[in-house]
């Protein structure tokens, strides 16, 4: 083990691994989003609605994320979508997570017992006043622990726009195994970087989710 | 509508899923103040009845009206969401599983509606809330949560919050069914001191003790249709149909 | 610079073989990826205490890194140690591994569930603890999550465009390939991803086949 190396080069890790972060964060935002319409559109009382969600979720997991991602880098200028590789990361990591989001949402909302929303509508709720008021925080608390999930996961995926040339931590550690052929000790860099993002965004999670169940 | 002796007017009320008919053609009138018993076997359309009075089920056939004004009129759909949630205002209801709102306080569950939707003020709805509470013996639980309160407890803070709203006519859907023996009473309790207010009720219930004793009227149904209606006395001692006859002997063999 | 689809068939075969290759690299790395979780799972539960640190180091590793950045290690740490495999064999490797630590996890979890009444009646019948394991044990607890194991099988086939960065010649490769002289990434990657897409179907129909079998023989 090279710790010489590694000592070296670990600067240059840890400025990868700040857009590694600001890639997580951009793209949760974007996930969270695209989740909350895709949930809105599944499970909204126009067929066609339901069906355009449908369609989303099913195509966008039924495909591997780096051919979406170089759909929209490389294909985009082809439909007259200009993006840099940090935008299509974004987008095209966003709009991923957020298929998967759209189904962890869903579930969050429909298994709140349907008495629920028969209670609230029977007081004179509208259907957007039981939602919010009633549903929503019921099914907010239930969908922090899975979301969690799908945030850990993003995180990890964030790495495939290396295969863009972002120069993010996996880049980064393909760049210094290509230079200095130490790919374990590179390896380690950016794994113990990746795995320090994931442990806070974890307890970030846990801390959200004990505070919503605590009332 | 001007007559107001038919204070609650269900006209050929029909219902069927598919080919399954639940609802055959049901009429029937309650007047201000009757209290109103409906009784039958399991799968008889009573439940379903009930939930057509507010619309939670949606008749395929006939029509509703409460207080000269129909409930399940024909309206475009943004129309009609606006109409129904001010009729449901007027119509209270209590469930059999209660349907509190579990993350809110006894206080919030009573509160929400009338803040949302009477836009009374905070003082104000807390002011109603403690009322109505204190009306069915729920004051002194009014900052727990649904999950510290028993059954019992939860149905009356469910019948105050229903209260809350002043409806015209209250609609319980056995709401004692999914109580231990024990906790029956005091939810009956309630709803004696709610008939002796001359509140409009009508009450889906397996307890013909309690529908003899508070209500003016029984109606037995069938599968679908009312089999016999008449004064609980009549109903229960000396009944017409052998149905209705067949239902209260096992039923009365059942409870023992 | 616009769309124009009608190159697309001249194509078409490279493009078949890039699903077949796909396909192939997917059912091996799974097979793995199944065998080597069951393998990990019984390490992880039962194996000595020597083999049980590093592995739970090794899965730890494994589950919070990306699997791009694994492919990487594997791909150019074989070469480090002079073990120079062909792209593929790396990728399948890579892929296996990968999710063979995420199937250890299910299995782990559905041994433990299965465990005490199961092995104490094959223990009276006189099976060794191993035999007790392979026979009763293992079987209930792998048949109890291959739903799950059968959803990990189909994100295989999604990451299985990754090994297109390490020089695989399968799906994402050939599209990128036939991009390369054609200059129609969008056509050719959206052709790639239709051919994903009915893949991922026929896996999903697989699995609802398999998973139907089963729920007859609980």
């Amino acid at each position: 083990m090279d710790f010489e190396l590694m000592l070296k080069v670990y600067p240059f890790f840890l400025e990868a691994a700040w857009l590694t972060i600001l890639l997580s964060v951009l793209t949760a935002i974007l996930g969270l989003t695209c989740g909350a319409l895709g949930a809105a559109a599944r499970l909204s009382r126009f067929r066609t609605l339901r069906f355009i969600g449908a369609a989303y979720v099913s195509v966008i997991r039924g495909t591997p994320a780096l051919i979406q991602l170089f759909i929209l880098y490389f294909g985009g200028p082809q439909i007259g979508i200009q993006l840099d590789a940090f935008e299509a990361g974004v987008i095209g990591l966003g709009v991923n997570a957020g298929a998967y989001m759209t189904e962890t949402i869903r579930g969050a909302i429909i298994t709140i017992d349907k008495g629920q929303g028969e209670a609230a509508r029977t007081l004179g709720l509208s259907q957007w006043q039981a939602m919010y008021k009633v549903i929503l925080p019921q099914s907010a608390r239930l969908m922090i622990r899975p979301l969690g999930v799908n945030i850990n996961a993003l995180i990890k995926a964030t790495a495939l726009v290396a295969a863009i040339s972002v120069v993010e931590l996996t880049y980064t550690a393909q760049r210094y195994i290509g230079s200095t052929y130490k790919p374990f000790e590179m390896f380690l860099l950016a794994g113990i970087l990746y795995m320090i993002i994931i442990y806070v965004a974890g307890r970030g999670i846990a801390w959200l989710d004990r505070k919503a169940q605590i009332t | 509508m001007t007559d107001t002796s038919d204070f609650v007017r269900i006209e050929h009320a029909q219902k069927s899923f598919g080919k399954l008919e639940v609802l055959k053609d049901i009429s029937l009138t309650v007047e201000r103040g009757q209290i109103v018993a409906i009784i039958g076997p399991s799968g008889s359309g009573k439940s379903t009845l009930l939930r057509a009075i507010n619309d939670l089920d949606a008749l395929t056939g006939g029509e509703i009206w409460l207080d000269g004004v129909q409930v399940n009129k024909t309206l475009p759909h943004r129309q009609y969401e606006k109409h129904i949630n001010e009729m449901r205002q007027q119509i209270g209801m209590v469930f059999q599983h209660f349907n509190l709102f579990p993350h809110l306080t006894v206080r919030e569950n009573v509160t929400m509606a009338p803040m949302l939707l009477k836009d009374l003020s905070k003082a104000e709805a807390n002011k109603l809330a403690e009322e109505q509470l204190d009306h069915v013996g729920m004051l002194e639980r009014i900052e727990y949560y649904p999950s510290q309160l028993s059954g019992g407890q939860k149905q009356r803070v469910a019948i105050a919050r229903a209260l809350a709203m002043k409806p015209k006519l209250m609609l319980f859907d056995e709401a004692t069914s999914a109580l231990d023996p024990e906790l029956v009473d005091e939810v009956n309790q309630v709803m004696k001191k709610l008939a002796e207010d001359h509140m409009t009720m009508i009450i889906v219930t397996h307890e013909m003790d309690f529908a003899a004793a508070v209500c003016d009227r029984v109606l037995f149904m069938d599968q679908g249709v009312v089999v016999e209606e008449g004064p609980p006395e009549v109903v229960f001692k000396n009944p017409v149909k052998d149905r209705t006859r067949e239902f209260l002997r096992k039923h009365i063999e059942g409870a023992k | 610079m616009g769309l124009d689809f009608s190159i697309v068939p001249k194509y078409m075969d490279v493009i078949l073989l890039g699903c077949a290759w796909t396909i192939g690299i997917t059912v091996a790395a799974a097979l793995l990826s199944f065998f080597g979780g069951i393998v990990f799972a019984v390490i992880a539960l039962y194996g000595p205490w020597l083999l049980r640190q590093p592995f739970r180091l090794f899965a730890w590793l494994f589950m919070g890194t990306p699997l791009l950045l694994q492919l990487f290690l594997i791909y150019f740490g074989l070469v480090q140690i002079g073990i120079d495999l062909p792209a593929f064999v790396a990728g399948i490797i890579g892929l296996g591994l990968h999710f063979a630590v995420y199937n250890s996890e299910l299995i782990q979890t559905a041994i433990l569930a299965v465990d005490k009444g199961q092995m104490e009646a094959a223990r009276t019948l006189g099976l060794s603890r191993g035999e007790a394991l392979r026979k009763v044990v293992i079987p209930q607890a792998v048949r109890a999550v291959l739903p799950p194991i059968g959803n990990n099988m189909i994100a295989l086939l999604k990451d299985s465009a990754l090994v297109s960065v390490i020089g695989v010649s399968e799906l994402t490769l050939s599209a990128q390939r036939v991009i390369g002289k054609t200059y129609r990434p969008f056509e050719f990657y959206l052709l790639a991803a239709a051919c994903y897409y009915v893949i991922n179907l026929g896996m999903e129909w697989v699995q609802r086949r398999i998973e139907r079998r089963i729920s007859i023989s609980r």
